[in-house]
């Protein structure tokens, strides 16, 4: 064992006698099949007047007609071009390189098209600077295949043309008098920013605003403050040493994201060294949970630690381990030198100089100011000034791009004074909320099919390309611009006009678009919306503490993010890494103040959790019906709610989901003052959490660097011993096997590798896999009754803090009323402030697989290459082998999931099909699936191969998760080719199998996870 | 009474004529496409009326069409030579008749003084360039194309296409002429079926008149008296067949047994297409592209090379080559009229229409009409299947799977495309190792691992249900 630490899931699986998880041991389904609904009532039975008889007419009559139907096949059309485009070849894929530049998220990408579809987003390995490709950029492709999509220019209302259009905005432009708002998100592109400077100069009562829904403007504003130009601070914490974070999740969405890669380098113990993650934070956020040791503390609080630690405040006041845990901290940072990096995510100008000033005067390698990022720009006073002006009706019109200002705006009489606004115009993609109450909408295409480029940090450059033309009639907001200043050009003679001029300086044009990215050091006049900065609102301002109240960190969770994609079921279905709660939003709670405040969260015996409603109260705004999740490691006092829910316009029903925070975001301030008030109801959520628990075995193996580097492996990574005439024998030995071993040494054998220490746990394989594999999305319903569909999912762990030596010897001792009463005391400690450890399971691929043993029709079975196939059209859906699975990663197709009015999900229309992968199938109902490992991708890579008459390269086998994985966290490879990485892998150390002790040799391993508590 | 015969018999055969053409003319409007409707008797109809027609053969004198003659003007020179010539040289943008390319020759010696035509033949750039007004007119005309300069040709060669060139065109011969009922000319001799039928008939009369004549007989005897013997009333067979429990035992066996056989013979060929032969929006001859003219299949099925589709080649590709191929030979168009009921120009014609290509300015007016082709080899959906694996990696023909095509004249589907005849030819077949560096790893260790030199793919793992079902 590797520790004996113990490790739950959920709260509810600490308390012993909890009924629930003993019934969700003894079941892979947590619900049986409910016959009761028909069989169950007697009366009903009764009444009806179809007899057994008749019944088995039907059926036979039925079976009949059914099997004739299925004499005679269908008549199927093959419709080829008329003029075949010579880059597409039916059949073979097709990749582009481009930019996402959405507002929100930033990333280089490349789109693989297939017959001219874009079909997938991948990362674009060129990219060295940019964000990162996380779930959100990897589920874009499926919002360009969105049904609700705008698809014309409309005027009060109704369809128009782009002429009538074109004519309406010109004379309202030259016949309004006063302040017109050019209302845009962050472009970051040099090129619209040289045609809005355009575009003001012909209209020159157009003022333009930047706007990031999700604002880092006192970021920003000390950055601006210290070094002159307006941008972010750039880290690089692959050279860290020691990172202490003050409510910065950085390896979520804090200033733009995009940490995780650099930070993972920096996580995987070499030379015995790794970096040592300090966290201080309210929420559990992805950063606290993958963090060495984190300290929850409300953000009233954290500017004291943050004082304590940069400036020359103390840490006097604060709770002992809160005081403890900074002044080691502040010497660990100490003796990191500049090896240290002090980051904070207070909304709070001072609080970030701080943090600047800090990593300035240690001379930190880590932070980079000479190349800012420039993915966000908005400023929060001049936001409000804007929504002021539109309510007290000093700001005529509102042209508003790729910014939704009636659904996120914080002041509610925004939106009719929106609505009552002379001129206003929406460059939209749907009719949202801002779209449906503006008199013009010029409906813009998605960035799949849009020319562009972006500046995501200075020097950096990326372009943007369409993969496929534009499925409606849109046109890009560039290409209004330029219209509408009277210049005939398309918008990519002058994007490329513009690099050729500005950015290339003799680089090819057609080589940098095929790369995507592009470096130059050179100084570009950006137009800058925030010349003089504006003596900050937020400045000092909160952060004393609530009086009465809790504080409220409004945070984005990694699905949804700002709510752009809300409308994108794969998003809505990815679960919370923390929560594992899908399709909602919620308050985050501490056990504590949960049970000051009566709130409650329940198991329902098929596993699904229940909780408790509040109104949360912040002055005279109150969101009400708000559900509450208990949130392990929640600060007390605390308490967190995600941005981009509760959107109705423009939303399909079923996405619906959760409140709107952004009620709350009032200017534009994550951190506020609220009230709860708990009113009645039950909320359902359809959290993952319970489902199919694993039952306390040795699945995560975990231990500390000091262990690792001065102790044997047998130690901390010991291989379990089994009897054998009662002498103890390694698991591995062939003794200890009921089978001959089959030789693998031949042809090709893969791998997968994942590193517990580099996984982040930040979901982006999810979605890759999503998209690769045609996995179906099940709807809030089915997930509540652990129906979920992913073949891959990422287990969170919770585990207290201590380790438990002895703990096992401790309770064979306790026996009676003080049995439960320790337990009760475990519990308390170990919920409040828990470790995290992320584990992303998927089908073990077992060489030994018990799954394929028990199939009556031998549907799934084994192949020499060491997957473990899974042929659909064989399973006749006895389930067996789920339930033989040890590793619960069979899901069953219990519905029909394409093509069903049940599930209007993206596989029941015609245009959300569009982003099925046509090389692999569309399991139908009935049928039994699971993770292939990706072997539509293997033999492709072979096949390429042997085309060409070659050997297939190390870096040419992939499964989309480990092309997804940003960190590296998973690799995938042939362990017969011995200079592969994934060889490497498999003979460190720290390898270890998931219950190897159950004897299946999976062809899947793990890299035991390493903490470093080094504290001095 | 025979020419009654005769009328009917024409008659029949023009009504199954008619039957069949509306058939076709149905099944091309598109009505019946939601099923998969074989068509297995295509031919019953001309069969039928071939038959008929014997029939009457056998009881008539034959009598011949009359063979229209055409006489040919007599020319000095040598029109074969000329004939020859034109069409390495020049048929590619010319036509006799027609306005291909260029303009059409017919005559063009007419229109055109003899030395103009040597120079301008030899070299018309030449002449354009010198501002020959007669030149440029053409040249601008044809919108600005090069004509080939053909310094080559003597002048006696450019007398002998000019000669060629007054070659009359050939007037329509009978058989186009439906309704006439001349296919009688072509019956070579009496088929067997044919004599089986005479002689069924022949039977069938003779069993007729034995019938009458028992009967006539019969009412003669008893009209004399004649007494004779009556068979007793036995018991009836049927009886003694229930009686004995034996042979029913046996019987129901075997009869079980025999309808059970059957049942699994219908039942496994449900979903099986073999020689499926749907009809296609434009009759597409594979016997005359891949067969008379022995175009390579990759030339139009060309991502079979390189990727799972074989791809249906897209209508530009069609256009490389019928931008010059307007009309069919006159032999090849009268064949497909006899044996196939198909005016090939017409189908032609159609694709035109699709491509968008006007046949008079010889230019794409851009109003495309993509074709709708039917499906014929359906693999259903759960099964991976890449043709480059086969075609490029184990250099395999095209017709190990899809039959002689270069024969059919209607494409259909040869092999059964089932399970197990996938893993036959897996387990059959060598894979190709040879010259392919991927394998030579793989193959030296497998080899000596099954002790052979050469490896099925069945030994290489190509039975392994992961490997197509994905």
């Amino acid at each position: 064992m590797a520790s004996n630490k113990k490790y739950w899931k959920s709260v509810e699986e600490l308390d012993q006698n909890s009924s629930i998880v003993e019934t969700l041991k003894q079941n892979e389904f947590a619900a049986p099949i409910p016959t009761d609904e028909f069989l169950g009532n007697k009366e009903t039975l009764e009444a009806s007047s179809t007899t057994r008889r008749d019944f088995l007419k039907y059926v036979g009559f039925t079976t009949a007609a059914a099997s004739l139907a299925a004499c005679e096949g269908p008549v199927i059309k093959s419709i080829p071009y008329v003029v075949a485009p010579d880059e597409i070849v039916p059949g073979v894929a097709n990749y582009y390189a481009t930019s996402i530049a959405d507002g929100f998220d930033f990333a280089n990408v490349l789109v693989k098209t297939r017959e001219g579809r874009p079909i997938k987003i991948e990362r674009n390995d060129l990219a060295t600077h940019s964000g990162s490709v996380n779930a959100r950029v990897h589920a874009s492709v499926l919002s360009m295949y969105d049904k609700n999509r705008l698809t014309g220019p409309k005027m009060d209302g109704n369809d128009t043309t782009w002429g009538d259009l074109d004519n309406a905005v010109a004379s309202k432009l030259a016949s309004i008098s006063g302040d017109v708002v050019l209302l845009t998100q962050t472009l970051a592109s040099p090129s619209t920013s040289k045609l809005i400077a355009d575009f003001k100069e012909r209209y020159p009562n157009v003022r333009h605003v930047v706007y990031d829904t999700v604002s880092s403007s006192e970021a920003l504003d000390a950055f601006q403050a210290k070094y002159g130009t307006r941008g972010l601070a750039d880290y690089d914490l692959s050279k860290a040493e020691v990172i202490v974070s003050v409510g910065a999740d950085f390896i979520g969405d804090w200033q733009g994201g995009g940490y995780e890669a650099g930070y993972a380098k920096g996580r995987i113990p070499k030379n015995g060294k790794m970096s040592r993650h300090i966290q201080f934070e309210a929420n559990m956020s992805l950063s606290g949970a993958n963090a060495d040791k984190r300290v929850p503390v409300t953000p009233s609080q954290q500017m004291q630690v943050m004082q304590a630690l940069a400036g020359n405040g103390s840490a006097a006041g604060l709770p002992d381990n809160v005081a403890d845990a900074v002044n080691k901290a502040k010497a660990q940072l100490q003796k990191a030198g500049s090896k240290g990096v002090l980051i904070t995510g207070l909304p709070n100008v001072s609080a970030q100089t701080m943090a600047l000033n800090y990593n300035e005067a240690v001379g930190s390698v880590v932070m980079d100011a000479s190349h800012p990022k420039l993915t966000s720009m908005g400023s929060a006073s001049e936001v409000a000034n804007v929504m002021n002006g539109v309510i007290s009706g000093s700001v005529k019109g509102l042209i508003t791009v790729g910014v939704n200002p009636v659904y996120s705006f914080p002041n509610a009489a925004f939106a009719e004074a929106y609505k009552n606004l002379e001129f206003t115009l929406a460059f939209a993609m749907k009719e949202d909320e801002t779209a449906s109450s503006a008199k013009l909408v010029a409906a813009t295409p998605h960035y799949l099919e849009s020319w562009g480029d972006v500046q995501t940090k200075k020097g950096a450059f990326g372009l943007v390309q369409p993969t496929i033309r534009p499925l409606f009639n849109t046109r890009q907001f560039q290409d209004c611009l330029l219209k509408w200043t009277g210049n005939e050009s398309s918008y990519y003679d002058y994007v490329k006009g513009y690099w050729q001029a500005n950015i290339l300086g003799g680089a090819s044009w057609s080589q940098t678009l095929h790369d995507g990215v592009h470096h130059a050091d050179v100084v570009l006049h950006m137009e800058e919306s925030v010349t003089e900065m504006e003596s900050s609102t937020n400045n000092g301002a909160l952060l004393n503490g609530a009086q009465d109240g809790l504080e409220l960190t409004l945070y984005t969770k990694t699905g949804l993010g700002d709510g752009q994609q809300a409308n994108n079921p794969w998003l809505q279905e990815l679960p919370d890494p923390i929560t594992r709660a899908t399709w909602d939003n919620y308050i985050t709670v501490s056990a504590a103040d949960a049970a000051e405040m009566g709130l409650e969260n329940t198991y329902v015996a098929n596993g699904a959790l229940n909780g408790s409603y509040v109104n949360v109260k912040m002055g005279d705004v109150v969101v009400e019906r708000v559900p509450v999740l208990i949130q392990p490691g929640q600060a007390k006092g605390s308490v967190g709610l995600a941005l981009g829910y509760g959107r109705k316009a423009a939303i399909q029903a079923e996405m619906q989901t959760g409140v709107n925070a952004y009620a709350l975001y009032n200017n534009f301030n994550a951190v506020q003052n609220v009230t709860l008030e708990k009113v009645a109801g039950t909320h359902e959520f359809a959290c993952i959490q319970l489902h199919n628990t694993m039952m306390g075995r040795d699945i995560i193996r975990e231990t500390t660097l000091e262990i690792f580097n001065t102790k044997d492996k047998d130690v901390w990574n010991g291989i379990p011993m089994v009897s054998k005439d009662h002498q103890e024998i390694p698991v591995t030995s062939p003794d200890a096997d009921l089978w001959d071993e089959f030789d693998r040494s031949i042809g090709h054998h893969f791998n997968l590798s994942i590193d517990l220490n580099a996984c982040t746990g930040c979901g982006a394989c999810v979605i890759a896999c999503h998209a690769e594999n045609n996995v179906p999305v099940v709807g809030k319903t089915e997930m509540r009754r652990s129906r979920d569909m992913h073949w891959l999912r990422i287990d969170r762990y919770y585990s207290s803090e201590e380790s438990f030596a002895g703990d096992t010897e401790k309770k064979d001792n306790i026996s009676g009323l003080s049995s439960s009463l320790s337990e009760f005391g475990e519990m308390e400690h170990a919920a409040a402030n828990p470790q995290v450890a992320f584990q992303p399971v998927m089908c073990q691929h077992c060489n030994h697989a018990p799954c394929e043993t028990v199939c009556p029709v031998a549907a799934t079975s084994h192949g020499r290459q060491g997957q473990n196939h899974m042929a659909y059209n064989r399973c006749v859906g006895t389930r067996y082998c789920a339930n033989n699975c040890p590793y619960k990663v069979r899901r069953f197709n219990w519905f029909l999931y394409a093509e069903n009015d049940e599930f209007d999900y993206h596989m029941n229309n015609d245009l959300g099909r569009m982003v099925l992968n046509p090389d692999v199938v569309v399991r139908s109902r009935g049928v039994m699936e699971k993770c292939s490992m990706c072997i539509q991708m293997t033999q492709k890579s072979i096949l390429d191969a042997k085309r060409d008459g070659r050997t297939v390269k190390d870096s040419e086998f992939k499964t989309a998760c480990s092309a997804a994985c940003e960190t590296g966290a998973i690799q995938f490879g042939d362990i017969n080719d011995h200079s592969s990485e994934v060889y490497t892998q498999k003979h460190d150390d720290r390898m270890y199998h998931l219950l190897e002790a159950v004897g299946t040799k999976p062809n899947v391993f793990y890299q035991t996870k390493v903490r470093n508590t080094n504290e001095a | 009474m025979y020419f009654c015969t005769v009328i009917l018999g024409t008659k029949w055969w023009c009504f199954y004529e008619m039957k069949y053409n509306q058939l076709r003319a149905k099944l091309m409007d598109n009505n019946i496409t939601d099923r998969m409707e074989k068509v297995p008797y295509r031919n019953l109809p001309s069969t039928l009326s071939f038959l008929w027609l014997a029939l009457v053969l056998a009881f008539s004198v034959n009598n011949t069409a009359l063979a229209t003659t055409v006489t040919l003007p007599v020319q000095a020179v040598d029109t074969a030579a000329g004939e020859a010539l034109f069409k390495a040289n020049c048929a590619a943008c010319h036509k006799l008749y027609k306005k291909a390319t260029g303009p059409a020759l017919f005559q063009v010696g007419d229109k055109y003084d003899k030395e103009w035509l040597n120079k301008w033949i030899t070299n018309s750039q030449d002449m354009v360039k010198s501002g020959d007004a007669q030149a440029v007119a053409i040249f601008e005309e044809y919108n600005g194309a090069v004509m080939t300069a053909f310094p080559q040709l003597s002048a006696t060669d450019i007398d002998n296409i000019i000669a060629y060139t007054y070659t009359p065109k050939p007037v329509p011969t009978g058989v186009a002429a439906g309704g006439e009922g001349q296919p009688v000319a072509q019956e070579g001799g009496l088929s067997n079926d044919v004599i089986l039928a005479a002689l069924s008939l022949v039977f069938l009369l003779l069993v007729v008149m034995l019938f009458l004549v028992n009967k006539t007989l019969r009412r003669i005897a008893e009209a004399n008296g004649v007494e004779y013997d009556q068979d007793e009333k036995g018991k009836p067979i049927w009886k003694a067949f229930i009686e004995n429990q034996f042979l029913v035992l046996v019987s129901s066996i075997f009869l079980l047994l025999s309808a059970g056989y059957f049942a699994y013979g219908w039942m496994m060929q449900v979903g099986v297409d073999q020689g499926y032969a749907p009809v296609q929006p434009i009759h597409y001859s594979h016997r005359i592209h891949a067969g008379d003219n022995q175009i390579d299949c990759n030339y139009c099925h060309s991502s079979a090379r390189k990727s799972k589709h074989s791809g249906i080649p897209s209508l530009n590709v069609c256009m490389n080559c019928h931008k010059n191929i307007a009309e069919v030979a006159e032999t090849t168009l009268a064949e497909g009229q006899t044996e196939y009921g198909i005016d090939y120009n017409a189908e032609i014609k159609k694709l035109y229409a699709a491509v968008g290509w006007n046949e008079d300015t010889q230019s794409y007016t851009g109003e495309t009409q993509p074709v709708k082709w039917v499906r014929i080899h359906n693999l259903p959906d759960f099964v991976y299947f890449n043709h480059s694996q086969h075609v490029t990696v184990a250099g395999l023909e095209c017709q190990k799977c899809h039959g002689p095509v270069e024969e059919m004249e209607i494409m259909s589907q040869f092999s059964p495309l089932t399970m197990g005849w996938c893993i036959n030819c897996h387990r059959e077949t060598n894979v190709k190792v040879e010259d392919n560096a991927y394998y030579e790893k793989i193959h030296e260790e497998l080899s000596k691992k099954y002790g052979v030199d050469k490896l099925t793919a069945a030994q290489m793992g190509g039975l392994e249900c992961g490997k197509c079902h994905y």
